[in-house]
């Protein structure tokens, strides 16, 4: 296990309690989706696991070492992209590297790679602006890979992009987290998107947030993207998930 | 070129007003620029403008060196902004020229009342839109650069100065147009420095074509000051426009 929730909980300032008790593992190398309706705190987990804000009880353990605080074996794809607006595409990617203080050849060097990687080749001088929404969150993806953090944390990455790129982006996606092995913890409030992508499902009731049921989702990783969404594994984890679910909407 | 219409038609106005000799306060035009050509060599005008020059460099250094810092620190420090917010505000809006007989009974008479009058007239806006700037900064780019581990140095100099250069850079053009009318101002009411020694001198001796001129050259800097930093401003605006 590469990261272990304990006992977290987390109440706001204004009195909202977001999360109580959520107990959670994630396995090494697997993709574990944090799913459930808005509201159940599933963005304020992510983010008390990327160390962004505070926990009011219990404790994250990241490769057994108790978290306070942003590290270099985790990065964040944001849902808004949080890309900078002045900076080319090139700098963007490269940007993790740079707060690092990764001499600037260097880091390009590593930059160039990933953003061919993520299929933005040519793009590297056009600005965050001059990109369409699928575009920008492939930013988000080549400068949460150019760090070469285990784990990746991924906010809803593609809420904000449109269906038909969503499809060819989740593909992508699989292909390049399995590749890099990467241990990646994904928040979606889709259902068909967690039962595609995830080796593991956390379902979260609302209200306050806490982990309801684990679901792994019995799907053939061998198949073709086509083959899986026609997959009766696939079909009925979909199923399964929206008859918990439905009892909170 | 819609401008340089604009400009041309009001001169010709004014040399048909001149011309027509409706009052002695007003010159033709033509006179004015004629004057302008006689005053600009002369030592006088050169030692009135290098003393009005370092006035307003040196308030207006005073006002940014101040009044950027503050903004951030009013942004970024709840109980500074609260306590400073207020007389900011008021400041902003005060008429700054009432200040300056009490400036100079503290400061006398001489360029230091001036330096600080230029101070008062720029620095609150920029202070005020120093603030907004920061204020309004992206949170989520603050996010993402703590998340990929930005100390605090790198929080401010990486992400969110360059989030408010645009608002930072409008407070700066406002401040250093209100500057001029600090150095103005200032150095009229000191009256024994500067541009302001030339325009009692000029208007004492109700020599209006020179007054004129130095009405014109002052109102050229102040424009050219202004589209300077526009230029500047024009060059962060493609990323300014899609925040």
């Amino acid at each position: 296990m590469i990261v272990e929730v304990k006992s977290v909980s987390k109440t706001y300032d204004n009195g909202v309690e977001a999360l109580r008790d959520v107990n959670l593992a994630f396995p090494q190398g697997q993709l574990t989706t944090l799913l459930g309706p808005s509201g159940c705190g599933k963005t304020t987990l992510l983010k008390i696991i990327a160390g962004l804000i505070p926990r009011n009880a219990g404790e994250v353990r990241v490769k057994g070492k108790v978290v306070d605080g942003p590290g270099p074996e985790r990065a964040f794809v944001f849902q808004d992209f949080a890309l900078l607006p002045w900076a080319d595409v090139l700098r963007n990617v490269a940007f993790g590297l740079e707060l690092r203080g990764v001499a600037r050849p260097e880091r390009e060097e590593v930059a160039r790679r990933y953003i061919a990687e993520v299929g933005l080749g040519g793009f590297e001088h056009r600005y965050p602006a001059q990109l369409s929404g699928g575009m920008r969150q492939r930013v988000g993806l080549a400068r949460a890979l150019t760090v070469d953090a285990d784990i990746i944390l991924m906010d809803e990455p593609f809420s904000s992009v449109d269906e038909q790129t969503r499809r060819k982006f989740q593909e992508d996606l699989l292909d390049l987290l399995r590749h890099h092995r990467k241990t990646v913890i994904f928040v979606t409030h889709s259902i068909e998107e967690a039962a595609y992508l995830s080796d593991q499902i956390a379902l979260l009731s609302p209200r306050p947030g806490t982990v309801s049921r684990m679901v792994k989702p019995d799907v053939d990783r061998r198949k073709t993207a086509d083959e899986i969404r026609r997959d009766r594994g696939y079909l009925d984890t979909v199923d399964e998930i929206w008859h918990i679910l439905r009892r909170y909407v | 070129m819609r401008m340089l219409l604009s400009l041309l038609v009001w001169f010709a106005l004014w040399e048909a007003v001149g011309q027509a000799k409706f009052s002695s306060i007003v010159p033709p035009f033509s006179a004015v620029i004629e004057a302008m050509v006689e005053i600009a060599p002369t030592d006088k005008f050169r030692a009135a403008a290098v003393i009005s020059l370092r006035n307003y460099g040196l308030g207006m250094g005073l006002g940014l060196a101040v009044g950027i810092p503050l903004g951030i620190a009013m942004a970024r420090v709840k109980s500074v902004g609260r306590i400073l917010g207020m007389w900011v505000n008021i400041f902003v809006s005060a008429p700054i020229s009432a200040l300056v007989p009490i400036l100079m009974a503290v400061l006398g008479i001489g360029e230091t009342t001036v330096v600080v009058t230029v101070f008062l007239f720029a620095v609150f806006v920029i202070i005020l839109d120093t603030q907004v700037g920061i204020t309004h900064a992206d949170r989520s780019l603050v996010e993402m650069a703590r998340s990929f581990g930005a100390n605090r140095r790198q929080l401010y100099t990486k992400v969110l100065l360059l989030s408010a250069l645009p608002e930072i850079l409008a407070g700066v053009r406002l401040g250093a147009i209100r500057g001029v009318k600090g150095v103005v101002i200032g150095q009229l009411l000191v009256a024994i420095i500067g541009v302001g020694e030339l325009f009692e001198l000029y208007s004492n001796h109700f020599l209006m074509e020179e007054f004129w001129a130095l009405v014109v050259i002052v109102f050229l800097f102040a424009f050219a000051v202004s589209e300077a930093i526009a230029a500047l401003e024009r060059r962060v605006e493609y990323y300014a426009a899609s925040r």
